[in-house]
């Protein structure tokens, strides 16, 4: 039985977390679509008008174009990260205890790193001079030693590895809570253990997985670091041309245009596949 | 040798041993019972027989060839498992043909062995119902029908009836015993309920503490107890402790009870069922296998009438029937007769 709220005092426990939510995210996110709407000044900042310049120029192909390349970048490396890290996870949520502790703890620090160091590192080990395909000249599988970065790849290496962590911990609880004797029963019927894996394991946890690819999506959606650190200027996301419009060009109006519709357009992919989700589960 | 052959097998987890070495033979087509405490080792020894643990020594043999290294998924055997463990995102019929769909069988064959194992578990027209629509009861006749679905050649079942209401508990015992006489298919079942047992079971392999106490059919069990452990573990019973005093005549407190099978000599345990045990007012009468006590407590529980004795110091409870009630009250004396063959003496556990 669901608790109704009866009196006004019953509602003073969200109060707060209701407050912080007004001062930090919803006046915050209401300045800058009231921005987004301003007129800029050439040379000065801006000055308050209700325009629809800054979305008319979003519309042109130029930057439609980059807002498929922020998405389909965020949406590969969801994919990317889940398809790692859920076996990963599984295998994990079997290890003992210790074995468990010592590998959280170890992705946790990884989680700590900052995205300016993950670059960093990542645009060394993928660079010619001091970089990985030096250790494998020394090994005798390549000919000479190569730069791996700038490039599409270095920026999906830097990515994923900024997101494994994220996704093997927030598959972790739902992975640890199945039911074990699933896939004993699955074995006792005849399933080997990868089939038992792939019919057993990833259905069961249907819904999980779609939740984390949608947490980590919209994670790798915010990311304008690694493009700019690993990748060349056509691998530059959305978050990377927002940044530069706000700081650089002190274009704030456009910077803010772009944010919102950026917002918009995850908010509208994650309720499609949460309403897909829902319609699956009810079947 | 036929059937199920488990020589000299050993699991120990660490320091722990969970199942002594243990040596057992079951037969083609009965319907066993692993009936014991829990943790006494009998889910352990029957995931040994799925292949769902690996022993730690010794061998399982079916039907002479050695299985103890077979991987689970080729062992066709057919397993319940206490919580069920159906496959929540499938339906009723998705998870019971579940292994024909693995191996590749038709869609026509599917649904008509999905159509024939609901029938014979007595769901029919289920299904397209997802599992989680159903109760405990049919959550229970859906993973026996997916266990038998490849006509396996043994059937395994760890505590299936747990989960379920007394009533309806007692019901599927019956069911099952029924289902598994019409396919004839060997049946091993873990539970520690007694009445289960003796309700379904051939053959009972009574544990303790990763020891095999007994192995014999219910009545067997119930009748001649081979230790103490076995005697009060299945129903009720009285355990006397004595000195042999001849070739049968055991000496205990209070006087002399007769009984079959005494060894030459020593201190032993005779285990006395409490219906067997016959009370009259006590006449002065004084001969071997009669001892007189006080009546300390009568509990009346309508089908069978319970008498709380005190005999020389030792309690001991007897039960009659209504129609046998004798006319005593709390505090009567009374003379406690100990038939020649109700007294079963122990052995060493």
């Amino acid at each position: 039985m669901k608790l109704k709220p009866q009196k006004y005092a019953d509602y003073a426990t969200i109060a707060f977390p209701a407050g912080m939510l007004t001062v930090f995210f919803v006046i915050p996110f209401g300045i800058m679509i009231a921005v987004s709407f301003f007129q800029r000044v050439q040379g000065a900042f801006y000055e308050p008008a209700f325009v629809f310049e800054n979305y008319a120029r979003f519309l042109t192909g130029f930057f439609g174009g980059i807002l498929g390349f922020s998405i389909g970048l965020a949406a590969l490396v969801a994919v990317v990260s889940v398809v790692l890290a859920f076996p990963f996870t599984y295998i994990l949520t079997r290890m003992s205890r210790q074995a468990q502790v010592v590998w959280l703890v170890f992705l946790l620090s990884v989680l700590s790193l900052s995205e300016v160091l993950i670059g960093f590192g990542w645009s060394t080990l993928l660079s010619r001079t001091a970089g990985i395909t030096n250790l494998l000249v020394s090994l005798g599988i390549m000919d000479k030693p190569m730069s791996l970065s700038p490039s599409f790849g270095a920026v999906m290496t830097g990515m994923v590895y900024q997101t494994f962590p994220y996704t093997v911990l927030v598959l972790y609880p739902a992975l640890s809570r199945l039911d074990p004797s699933l896939v004993e029963a699955a074995r006792t019927l005849g399933s080997g253990p990868v089939r038992s894996f792939a019919n057993v394991v990833v259905p069961a946890l249907r819904n999980s997985i779609v939740s984390t690819l949608i947490m980590v999506f919209v994670f790798a959606l915010g990311c304008y670091l690694l493009p700019q650190l690993l990748g060349k200027p056509s691998h530059w996301t959305l978050s990377v041309l927002i940044t530069d419009q706000a700081i650089y060009q002190s274009n704030m109006p456009f910077a803010a245009a772009m944010a919102v519709f950026l917002v918009l357009v995850s908010l509208s992919l994650v309720a499609i596949s949460l309403l897909y989700g829902k319609k699956e589960h009810a079947a | 040798m036929s059937g199920l052959v488990f020589d000299s097998i050993e699991k120990k987890f660490g320091d722990f041993t969970a199942v002594h070495e243990t040596s057992l033979t079951i037969p083609n087509g009965k319907f066993v019972c692993l009936l014991g405490p829990s943790g006494c080792g009998k889910t352990t020894l029957l995931r040994m027989i799925a292949g769902l643990e690996d022993p730690t020594h010794g061998r399982i043999l079916l039907e002479g060839n050695d299985v103890t290294r077979i991987p689970t998924h080729q062992r066709d055997f057919g397993m319940v498992f206490q919580n069920l463990a159906l496959f929540p995102h499938l339906t009723v019929g998705e998870n019971i043909a579940y292994p024909l769909r693995i191996r590749g069988g038709s869609k026509a064959d599917c649904f008509k062995a999905v159509k024939r194992l609901l029938e014979l578990v007595q769901l029919p027209d289920m299904a397209d119902r997802p599992v989680a629509k159903l109760s405990g009861g049919q959550r229970q006749r859906v993973a026996i029908a997916r266990a038998l679905a490849l006509e396996p050649k043994l059937f395994l079942l760890d505590e299936p009836l747990s989960a379920l209401d007394a009533k309806l508990r007692e019901s599927m015992q019956i069911e099952l015993k029924q289902l598994q006489q019409k396919l004839g298919i060997t049946t091993i079942v873990v539970t520690h309920d007694q009445r289960e047992a003796m309700t379904m079971a051939d053959l009972v392999v009574v544990m303790s503490q990763g020891k095999v106490h007994q192995v014999a059919p219910p009545v067997e069990i119930y009748r001649k107890p081979k230790d103490a452990f076995v005697a009060d573990f299945i129903g009720m019973t009285n355990l006397i402790t004595g000195r042999v005093n001849g070739a049968d005549q055991i000496a205990v407190a209070g006087g002399v009870l007769l009984a079959d099978d005494v060894p030459a000599s020593g201190d032993v345990t005779i285990s006395v069922r409490p219906e067997n045990i016959r009370l009259a007012k006590d006449d002065g009468a004084n001969a071997p296998g009669i001892l007189t006590g006080t009546v300390s407590y009568i509990r009346d529980l309508g089908a069978s009438i319970e008498f709380y004795l005190d005999v020389s110091g030792q309690q001991i409870t007897a039960i009659t029937t209504p129609s046998d009630r004798p006319d005593v009250t709390a505090g009567d004396r009374v003379s406690v007769s100990f038939p020649r063959e109700a007294c079963v003496v122990l052995g060493d556990a």
